[in-house]
């Protein structure tokens, strides 16, 4: 199977954060770091998986099961969501 | 509110196909009519979802080929083994729906203050959003120098033939060349991007779009030659056994 990138997830990454997500920085665990669109991405099997594009270890799971989107993120030291004008900063 | 609160999330909507266009004998251009389009960026895809009477459904992703401000289209090519596209590029007829979501994508996009120059290199439908952003560039009158490298595997299999004739194109047919063809007849290597590519010093943002194994040795190719990896933005169609 041939690896596509990000940007072929970007309607569903979007779907999940109710935002445009291609852009969102990924840091590997292997220290690796850019924008998800960069990322390897394989639609084959029951699921989405994404690997990192230099040490090809998986980053992202993306599957859907029983109506719940489970998103499995450990291969990720950090996933920077980029926030929308409407959201309003939080003090805790 | 409520309208207010569904601004921006990114939903199916239906589109109703208003022409029809046959670019090649595999590839097909539809517009699309979809009520609350919101405008797209040059570079984005929507994706597609087509449902079987019996419940299944398959869903692809395909670059708009329209400027912004356009109505959104789609070209799409014919894969044999595709779930999508032939219906797309067979079965579907002025006025017939289907379910659209977009536009969709932050990062392979152009806009005139990205600046250039531009190379933009395409391998088979990956041509797709090069025209949007050759397509904007002109509607916006922007002075960004602009070339495209287009890899095709046959000059019947050239989409958008006419209107690249007005553009600073560099064809290379990998397959087959008609009578009398003097341009480049090899898939593309570093020596070919050395010849066509702006040269790094003035700069360039490159947009590689086709299949991965395209995509990947035009990269590498450009990186190679001392282009900066962040100047780089690829998009993978995966294995469509061309060009």
């Amino acid at each position: 199977m041939e690896a596509l990138d990000g940007n072929a997830i970007g309607g569903i990454l979007y779907h999940v954060f109710d935002r445009e997500m291609t852009m969102a920085q990924a840091e590997c665990v292997c220290g690796a770091r850019g924008p998800l669109a960069e990322c390897e991405v394989y639609l084959g099997g029951p699921g989405v998986v994404v690997r990192c594009r230099v040490c090809h270890s998986i980053v992202i799971v993306l599957v859907e099961v029983r109506q719940m989107m489970c998103v499995d993120i450990c291969g990720l030291n950090k996933l920077e969501v980029p926030l929308r004008a409407s959201d309003q900063k939080v003090s805790w | 509110m409520a309208g207010a609160a569904l601004l921006g999330r990114l939903s199916w909507r239906v589109a109703t196909v208003t022409r029809v266009v046959d670019e090649t004998p595999r590839v097909r251009t539809l517009e699309l009519e979809l009520p609350g389009w919101p405008g797209h960026v040059a570079g984005q895809h929507v994706d597609v979802r087509l449902t079987a009477e019996d419940g299944y459904r398959a869903e692809r992703a395909y670059s708009l080929g329209s400027a912004p401000g356009e109505p959104p289209v789609i070209t799409v090519e014919r894969l044999e083994d595709g779930e999508v596209s032939p219906y797309l590029t067979e079965d579907v007829r002025l006025g017939d729906s289907f379910e659209v979501r977009g536009p969709i994508g932050g990062y392979f996009v152009w806009r005139p203050n990205d600046g250039g120059p531009l190379f933009l290199a395409a391998g088979g439908s990956g041509v797709v959003p090069m025209r949007a952003i050759l397509r904007h560039r002109r509607n916006t009158m922007s002075e960004v120098r602009v070339r495209l490298l287009y890899s095709s595997r046959t000059i019947e299999d050239v989409i958008y033939r006419e209107e690249l004739d007005g553009e600073e194109v560099v064809h290379t047919l990998t397959r087959a060349q008609p009578p009398g063809w003097t341009g480049y007849a090899r898939r593309v290597d570093t020596d070919l991007l050395r010849e066509v590519a702006w040269s790094v010093d003035d700069g360039p943002l490159a947009f590689i779009c086709g299949p991965t194994s395209f995509v990947e040795s035009v990269a590498a190719g450009l990186v190679e030659l001392g282009y900066a990896p962040r100047r780089i933005k690829t998009e993978r169609f995966g294995a469509t056994g061309g060009p």
